[in-house]
């Protein structure tokens, strides 16, 4: 069978709405949760988004009956991660928003995304990010996999779709400290992807415009069947005791080379008994 | 007494530095039991059994065909044949997914990074890169902690003895990616980067030549790091780079050379005990995070740092 009988894929991308890194970042209030104040769409998401991209690109574009649906978790304000993306090309959005989230550590929101995506119906392939920049525990996608019962190719440095009978099958690379794989795996499949497999396009004029009339549907937990205390800080399995910002690193001595700069660097490091 | 299972995967001829540090952290916790994913000689038995290890379990089928789903069904097995109270975990991504599947399987809290751990389980961590210190509980009967290198001391072990082998049957399920292929790396010979109490870090001013940060290292028996600059460039191995979006360290000594010290790179070293910055432009942000630093060329101030080491016989 070829491509275009294979039917188009749907891909889901998730999103992340994230305090950015190029500003202090602040655990804050009685709980102990982010700081979400100047906050941007994860960059190590678009990534994600990047490679559900050009996997349509490469199999006959949007005319083939492709969509890419970008999802967030998150407050009133992480609808701006989902708009970043219509804007850089995704077809629709999803926002999940509940207070009940808030506080949410990696196993409840694994749970309320499990239970959305699964409210949402049949995607092919579920594309995730590498690690939240905030939480950057790399939890989510594996618990995911786990929770959806579906085949799990993490950190993948490359990805590839082939339609093979009436489905698609997926080959990726995985780098690991000692040795590299190769994967494989049928699709409906849960991704998550390095900051190796692409370059990150931006959005052009045209993606911003055209973002304008693509749908985002709000979603909240009575929507998803889920009940409140099942998520949030009441349903999580760990719980931020304290938390302290780390005295920012001083200044030392910087010296400039005048000949003797490695001698003067050996001088320090027996100094500080270094050697 | 809390049976404390710890997780240990692709042995090696013998035990690795990290390795002990779990067994011995794990032995301060309760009484250790192992569960061995690969295939291990008797020696390196011998070694776990060492640190009182009564006995080892390994999984009936071969869990490491199919990517982390066949090592997570094994050590769910083995954590509930077991009853344990705590499970370690090494802190690499693997060992994070495999702790992230079973704290779904059986409904336990998962805790990663750990630096330190509290008599009472409370778990110190890392947050934003190194910016914040977060205390940290598990609040289900089971806690699944993942523990980074060199956090823990891995006290001598005893005299070498031989576990009992335990075969755990796991069901491994169906809708799995399948490891198709596998190319191991070459070798370096120097300590791994999240075990090195040194590192000598390369960036794009080192154009391509890492000759000098070797010697360096060489010489003070660290490990080489790259920015993702020097690794994207293909100068070195994908996995020498620390930052963000690839190593986590924190050793005794850092050396940042040819670096700038974007937020990135910054996030995966400045938790060093010592940092030290060699870079020939003075406005350089590294510098605003170096205990040392010296602006010049780090082709002139390597070689000579090199040799003086060797003088003076270190
Ligand atoms: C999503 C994302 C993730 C990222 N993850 C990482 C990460 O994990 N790790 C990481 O490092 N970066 C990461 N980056 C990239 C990061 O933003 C910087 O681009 C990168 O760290 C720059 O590398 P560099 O300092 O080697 O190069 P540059 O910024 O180009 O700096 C080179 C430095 O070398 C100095 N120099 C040149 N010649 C000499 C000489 N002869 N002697 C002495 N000094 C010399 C220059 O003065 C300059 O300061 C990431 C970026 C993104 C967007
Ligand atoms: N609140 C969220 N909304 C959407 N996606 C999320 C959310 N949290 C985590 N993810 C996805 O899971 C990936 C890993 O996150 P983490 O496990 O928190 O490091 C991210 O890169 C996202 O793709």
């Amino acid at each position: 069978m070829d491509e275009a009988t294979a039917g188009g894929l749907r891909i889901a991308v998730l999103v992340k709405h994230v305090p950015d890194a190029q500003f202090d970042r602040h655990i804050g209030g009685d709980d102990l949760t982010t700081v979400r104040a100047e906050s941007i769409l994860s960059e190590l998401d678009e990534y994600a988004l990047e490679a559900a991209l050009q996997l349509v690109e490469a199999h006959g574009g949007p005319a083939a009956g492709h969509r890419v649906t970008a999802i967030t978790m998150g407050p009133a304000a992480a609808v701006a991660a989902v708009k970043k993306s219509l804007q850089i090309g995704a077809d629709d959005g999803v926002h999940l928003t509940d207070e009940a989230l808030n506080g949410s550590d990696a196993s409840a929101t694994s749970k309320a995304l499990a239970a959305l995506l699964r409210h949402l119906g049949a995607f092919d392939l579920v594309l995730t990010g590498m690690a939240s920049t905030d939480g950057e525990t790399s939890l989510v996608p594996a618990q995911l996999a786990e929770r959806l019962d579906l085949p799990q190719v993490t950190f993948a440095a490359s990805l590839e779709l082939t339609a093979a009978g009436s489905g698609w099958t997926l080959g990726a690379r995985r780098d690991n400290d000692t040795y590299a794989e190769t994967i494989e795996a049928t699709l409906p499949a849960l991704v998550s992807v390095t900051d190796q497999i692409n370059e990150p396009r931006y959005p052009n004029f045209k993606g911003i415009m055209a973002a304008k009339k693509k749908q985002i549907q709000v979603l909240s937990l009575a929507d998803i069947g889920l009940q409140q205390d099942e998520v949030g800080l009441a349903g999580s399995w760990t719980r931020v005791e304290a938390a302290a910002p780390r005295p920012p690193r001083s200044q030392g001595v910087v010296i400039t080379d005048e000949g003797d700069a490695g001698v003067r660097l050996v001088d320090f490091l027996a100094g500080q008994k270094l050697l | 007494m809390t049976t404390v299972l710890v997780f240990l995967d692709h042995a090696g001829a013998s035990l690795a530095k990290s390795e002990r540090e779990l067994l011995s952290l794990g032995a301060s916790l309760g009484e250790v039991t192992v569960a061995l994913a690969g295939d291990a000689d008797q020696a390196y038995l011998d070694g776990v059994g060492s640190y009182g290890v009564q006995e080892v379990h390994r999984p009936e089928a071969a869990v490491s065909e199919v990517l982390v789903a066949g090592k997570a069904a094994f050590l769910d097995a083995t954590a509930r044949s077991t009853g344990a109270g705590i499970v370690l975990l090494g802190n690499s991504y693997e060992a994070k997914e495999i702790a992230a599947r079973v704290g779904v399987r059986i409904e336990a809290g998962v805790i990663t990074d750990v630096v330190a751990l509290a008599a009472d389980l409370t778990a110190t961590k890392s947050d934003f890169a190194g910016s914040y210190t977060v205390d940290c509980r598990v609040t289900t009967d089971v806690a699944i902690l993942t523990v980074k290198p060199n956090s823990f001391e891995a006290v001598e072990a005893g005299l070498p003895s031989p576990p009992r082998e335990v075969r755990v049957p796991v069901n491994v399920p169906a809708t799995v990616a399948r490891v198709t292929g596998r190319v191991d790396k070459p070798v370096s010979g120097r300590p791994a980067l999240t075990e090195a109490r040194v590192i000598v870090a390369g960036g794009r001013g080192v154009n391509g030549d890492f000759g000098p940060l070797e010697d360096l290292a060489d010489a003070l028996g660290g490990a080489v790091g790259a920015s993702r600059a020097a690794t994207d460039a293909g100068w070195i191995e994908h996995s020498a780079q620390i930052g963000q979006t690839g190593k986590t360290v924190s050793p005794q000594l850092y050396i940042s050379v040819g670096i700038s010290g974007a937020i990135q790179q910054k996030a995966g070293m400045q938790t060093s005990k010592v940092i030290v910055a060699i870079n020939k432009d003075a406005d350089s942000p590294v510098f605003e995070i170096a205990d040392f630093g010296i602006v010049g060329d780090l082709f002139a101030v390597l070689p000579q740092a090199t040799e003086e080491i060797r003088k003076r016989g270190l």
